[in-house]
């Protein structure tokens, strides 16, 4: 499909256009590897250097002797299998729990309409105009002894899983999908004698599969970026994240192995983006904004 | 100029039939045990992220303001009234954080703002390997961003950093970059954009998609060039977007708190990339003033969430 955009086709299709248009295209192509992929390029290449060579002046771009040895270095001297484990169970938990949660307080919201519940989705979303940081500070209060049950939840994986369900966002978007599906669909459905969980997990769910898709993933992405939450409720260094145990080990390695590490410490979301990329850019926008 | 007043009208937008309210109890009223129970079951389904919240987000929010006003001492909570505003407001290092804080925001709206939508412009007019470019925008939002900060510190070193490598290509000398006060916090934003623009890139992206083709062409008519069609054209049709991204804009990058942290250890040479997150999380976690913390977050709290409001509510009308 060529929509019209701002060069006219005219202008294009004249010899001259075509030749300027194909040497900017390669500009640009050759301009944006660079700038995105080469930084990249330099992570890999440098967990391959020697640890003079990763800080010599002036830097090489391709490695004078390959040591694939570092990324083993990095894996056992940084502890990566037990990081990365960690980050695993701190992320698909925090998945489950707000596909069941998130999904079922959406659906009740959209479908079940309980007393209430129009406030309840107000002061939900109320809550995503207050700025995240803020909250960081008495959040972190609560997690030392979450009131009523006086509970400590440092260095365990709930004060992950459990502010995770607190997305707002979640909650609107899949509330929104729900709305969007047939009342008639529904309705056949209670009418047979179906019961509300009988119908959320028969007909909601199926059809919510790219939704559902959607919030799997930024579920995931999220709890593998985030930095300053984990960094303070799991200070034990053998509880942490990837992301915090790369930083705490940061000054102890030599700076080849560190990069390696980095190199382990990105594969993962970016493999889950090769392979989800349609996913995630659609979601991106079809989700309305969320930069 | 004749160039036609090329802004959407929101009247015919609101003109659209509206649909039937989606998702009206589809059960009908039975007598009150049956409303009640239908009642029951829905709560059920809620009561899981309701708790949540109510622990996790209320509850904290409540206790921000609580907190504002408290000061704790070895477990003991007393009411000190403005103490902790006073405290907060007499730090030295209270200015030069919301100077930097700002300082931060205009150049990542200078940057943060203007490329990711110059880039969507450029990828927009390609024919050919839109997905490729897209790709590559987007490839970094999902790095975890202590990989991309940590490699951004080893690409910035003045001694075997790239980026001097490469301006010495174009005769130009070796930066301090983030040792330097006055290229700090400019190298922190380049870093900050390069990881976060792929998002912004791709919603613009998409509403460049929408922009009809023929507005271009009657520019075009009335003889105007590529900046002028920009200009009339491509900002007022997106104007919406753009300005909801400009929020968002603002509303993140004040909160700005792991690049300077990684990248500078917070402060920077001489303070010059104090941020006020950073600041606040100085005093709850370097000094335990939970109170000075929660004062300082308030009068955060307070300037966003008036940005907060307009984005919700500009948001709410476009999706209407």
């Amino acid at each position: 499909m060529s929509t019209r955009t701002l060069i006219s086709p005219a202008q294009l299709a004249r010899p001259r256009g075509k030749a300027l248009y194909w040497v900017c295209f390669a500009l640009v192509v050759v301009l944006f590897t660079l700038a995105f992929l080469g930084p990249l390029y330099w992570m890999v290449s440098s967990g391959l250097k020697t640890t003079q060579e990763a800080v010599q002046t002036p830097p090489t771009w391709v490695p004078g002797s390959v040591h694939p040895e570092n990324y083993k270095r990095a894996w056992e001297v940084m502890d990566l299998a037990k990081l990365l484990l960690n980050t695993l169970y701190y992320a698909f938990g925090a998945l489950a729990f707000q596909l069941v949660l998130d999904v079922a307080a959406a659906y009740s919201l959209s479908r079940l309409r309980p007393v209430l519940g129009k406030m309840i989705l107000g002061l939900m979303l109320a809550t995503l105009m207050i700025p995240a940081t803020v909250l960081v500070v008495p959040q972190y209060l609560t997690a030392l002894d979450v009131p009523l049950v006086q509970r400590n939840l440092l260095n365990s994986p709930w004060a992950i899983w459990l502010p995770s369900v607190t997305n707002a966002f979640n909650i609107f978007l899949l509330k929104r999908f729900f709305d969007s599906i047939p009342k008639e669909l529904l309705d056949a459905a209670s009418m047979d004698g179906a019961g509300p969980l009988r119908v959320l997990w028969s007909i909601v769910l199926p059809v919510s599969r790219p939704i559902l898709g959607v919030v799997s993933i930024f579920a995931v992405v999220g709890v593998w970026k985030d930095f300053l939450w984990p960094m303070l409720v799991l200070p034990d260094p053998s509880k942490q994240t990837l992301a915090v145990g790369i930083y705490s080990l940061a000054t102890s390695v030599p700076e080849n192995v560190l990069i390696a590490s980095l190199t382990i410490a990105s594969l993962p979301t970016l493999i889950l983006f090769l392979i989800f990329q349609r996913n995630i850019m659609s979601g991106l926008t079809a989700g309305g904004l969320k930069g | 100029m004749s160039a036609p007043t090329l802004t959407k009208d929101p009247a015919v937008k609101d003109r659209r039939p509206r649909k039937p309210r989606a998702g009206a109890p589809h059960l009908p009223d039975g007598g009150f045990g049956k409303t009640l129970r239908r009642n029951l079951t829905a709560h059920g389904f809620l009561i899981g992220a309701v708790l949540c919240f109510a622990f996790f987000s209320w509850y904290p929010i409540v206790r921000e303001f609580l907190l504002a006003f408290q000061k704790t001492e070895d477990g003991d909570v007393s009411w000190v009234g403005w103490d902790n505003f006073v405290t907060v407001w007499n730090d030295p290092a209270f200015g030069q954080a919301w100077r930097n804080t700002l300082w931060f925001t205009v150049l990542a709206l200078l940057l943060g703002f203007v490329v990711p939508f110059v880039t969507a412009l450029i990828i927009n007019e390609f024919r050919h390997g839109q997905g490729y470019l897209r790709l590559l925008v987007y490839l970094p939002v999902m790095l975890p961003p202590t990989a991309s900060v940590l490699l951004f510190k080893y690409l910035y070193d003045p001694g075997y950093g790239m980026f001097n490598e490469i301006l010495g290509v174009f005769g130009v000398p070796a930066q301090q970059w983030l040792q330097d006060p006055d290229t700090a916090m400019l190298s922190v934003v380049v870093a900050s954009t390069w990881m976060n623009m792929g998002g912004a890139t791709l919603i613009y992206l998409a509403a460049l998609q929408g922009v009809p083709g023929e507005l271009y062409e009657a520019a075009e008519l009335d003889g105007a060039g590529l900046f002028r069609k920009v200009w009339h054209v491509t900002v007022p049709q997106t104007r919406l977007i753009l300005l909801l991204m400009l929020l968002m804009q603002i509303i993140a990058t004040m909160q700005v708190f792991i690049e300077p942290f990684l990248l500078t250890g917070g402060a920077g040479p001489e303070g010059s990339t104090t941020t006020v997150v950073y600041l606040i999380y100085q005093y709850a976690f370097n000094f335990n003033n939970y109170g000075a913390a929660a004062a300082l977050g308030l009068v955060l709290l307070v300037l966003l969430a008036g940005f907060s409001a307009v984005y919700t509510k500009l948001n709410r009308a476009d999706q209407d």
